[in-house]
């Protein structure tokens, strides 16, 4: 008998479609800056762990969390500010105890590297040669927040409204200005590093609070109804933590610029 | 707060903007593309057809990141713009205009080029004879006739647009009240876990395009007409 055609493409899509969801599998989801320093970490974790294969999800941490309220499978959860992680622990999403600061970062202004402009404190944002600011969508981007808190505290909020473009992520706002398209954005040092021949610091935003990232296991708490695979999995993200906490991993995030917690 | 400063009544007011000022530049456009196609003899006809439908295959984001490199500040038409006219279309509903048209341009221009090919040459020649210049015989023949397949891809076009997502996010950025159409509102509210705003915009999305195709039912009985036709013949 000839086969239809239509039978290999259901057999090759099946094959497919088994191929996520492998058991060894840890996803970690990281914040859009952690993404240099958290692919390099998941390399050296493998490397290390020959069994454990790494699989990173980048987005904004606003973003995450989302994905993860909604169901998402997710192992790990690496935040980059308190308040989403708090909001984390709010939907019983990760204990309490489970949650341990790993890096520090600080909040930069940046210009496009040929940029003529002079910029020395906030407040010259709201000169007219400014017409567009980068910001993470406040809603979603702790980037964006903190930027946001900066310019409430500098009373600068309703001047800078109208210039403000928001952002899907903080690595949006770095390259909306490493391309000129903006005069300025709000980004992390971390990322400014990444883009040194586009870009330039134009001043480090003074910030009341400090910029740390916390870093969980995801679902652990709901232990009672936990599978032996669940369980498995739970120590696999025990084990990933751990890895970013200790000197190796410290060492890592030190080469991409983060402080140490 | 009123009605009208309702950040999803913003929205929607955006993206009928928006769309409607895509639609009729791809209406324009694309009915004078596809006529040149139909009609026009030239080399590289047919690779000119395959290029211009590109952007139905083509993933928005490819599309919204050649736009950017083209149309930004240091992108070769961008810098053109910027320093010649003064124009700017990055993160202006403008270039969401742009963004929107270059998406929906094949809807309209392939059905357009279909509609010309279908129209009989007879009847054109017979208005060449009875005096008619070209221009005329364009407006009162070939494009009546053409129409109804224009019609069609028009109001596709229109729905495209109105969907419009991933090259509209990437060249016009998503900026409440100027940029941020329907369907980035919905992508923002997921993303910020604002369920009730979504829910809200959903619904009025989709109430929007079922009015479209009931509105494109309308314009065109077409099939649903001839097939009553037939009943009763």
């Amino acid at each position: 008998m000839k086969r239809h055609p239509c039978h290999y493409l259901l057999a090759i899509l099946l094959s497919l479609a088994a191929l996520p969801g492998l058991a060894g599998d840890l996803v970690v989801s990281a914040a859009a800056s952690l993404t240099n320093a958290f692919k390099d970490i998941a390399e050296h974790y493998e490397a290390k762990h020959p069994d454990a294969k790494v699989l990173l999800n980048f987005a904004a941490s606003g973003t995450l969390l989302q994905q993860i309220a909604k169901g998402a499978p997710v192992d790990v959860f690496a935040s980059a500010d308190q308040e989403t992680m708090d909001m984390a622990e709010a939907q019983g999403l990760v204990a309490n105890a489970q949650r341990r600061d790993f890096a520090r970062n600080a909040l930069v202004l940046v210009v496009p590297a040929d940029s003529a402009i002079e910029i020395a404190a906030l407040g010259d944002l709201a000169q007219g040669a400014v017409r567009r600011v980068a910001i993470g969508n406040p809603a979603s981007v702790p980037a964006g927040r903190y930027a946001g808190r900066a310019l409430e505290q500098a009373g600068l909020a309703t001047a800078l409204q109208g210039k403000l473009i928001n952002t899907q992520n903080v690595r949006q706002a770095l390259d909306y200005v490493a391309r000129g398209e903006v005069e300025a954005g709000f980004v992390y040092a971390t990322d400014a590093r990444l883009m040194a021949d586009k870009v330039k610091v134009a001043l480090e935003v003074p910030l009341d609070i400090a910029i740390s990232y916390p870093i969980a296991a995801i679902g652990i708490s709901s232990s009672e109804n936990a599978s032996s695979e669940k369980a498995a999995s739970a120590a696999e993200a025990t084990r990933f933590i751990d890895f970013v906490l200790s000197p190796e991993g410290q060492a890592v995030l030190d080469n991409h610029g983060f402080a140490r917690p | 707060m009123s009605a009208a400063m309702d950040p999803v009544w913003t929205a929607l007011a955006l993206s009928l903007k928006v769309a409607g000022w895509a639609t009729a530049i791809t209406l324009v456009l694309g009915t004078a593309v596809g006529y040149m196609l139909a009609r026009w003899r030239f080399p590289l006809r047919d690779l000119l057809d395959s290029l211009l439908t590109l952007p139905i295959v083509l993933p928005p984001t490819v599309l919204g990141y050649y736009l950017l490199v083209m149309l930004g500040r240091r992108g070769w038409l961008g810098a053109w713009l910027h320093d010649n006219l003064g124009i700017n279309l990055i993160f202006t509903w403008q270039g969401a205009v742009i963004a929107a048209s270059v998406v929906a341009f094949p809807l309209v221009f392939k059905p357009a080029r279909a509609a010309f090919e279908a129209v009989d040459g007879q009847l054109e020649q017979a208005a060449q004879v009875l005096g008619l210049s070209g221009a005329k015989i364009f407006f009162r023949v070939t494009l009546p006739l053409a129409w109804r397949g224009i019609l069609a891809g028009m109001l596709l076009a229109f729905a495209r647009a109105l969907g419009e997502f991933g090259a509209t996010l990437m060249i016009a950025g998503s900026i409440p009240g100027h940029t941020q159409t329907l369907s980035i509102a919905v992508y923002e509210a997921v993303q910020a876990g604002q369920d009730d705003v979504a829910n809200r915009l959903v619904l009025i999305t989709s109430v929007v395009c079922v009015t479209v195709l009931l509105a494109a039912g309308r314009l065109m009985p077409g099939q649903v007409a001839n097939r009553r036709d037939g009943d009763r013949g």
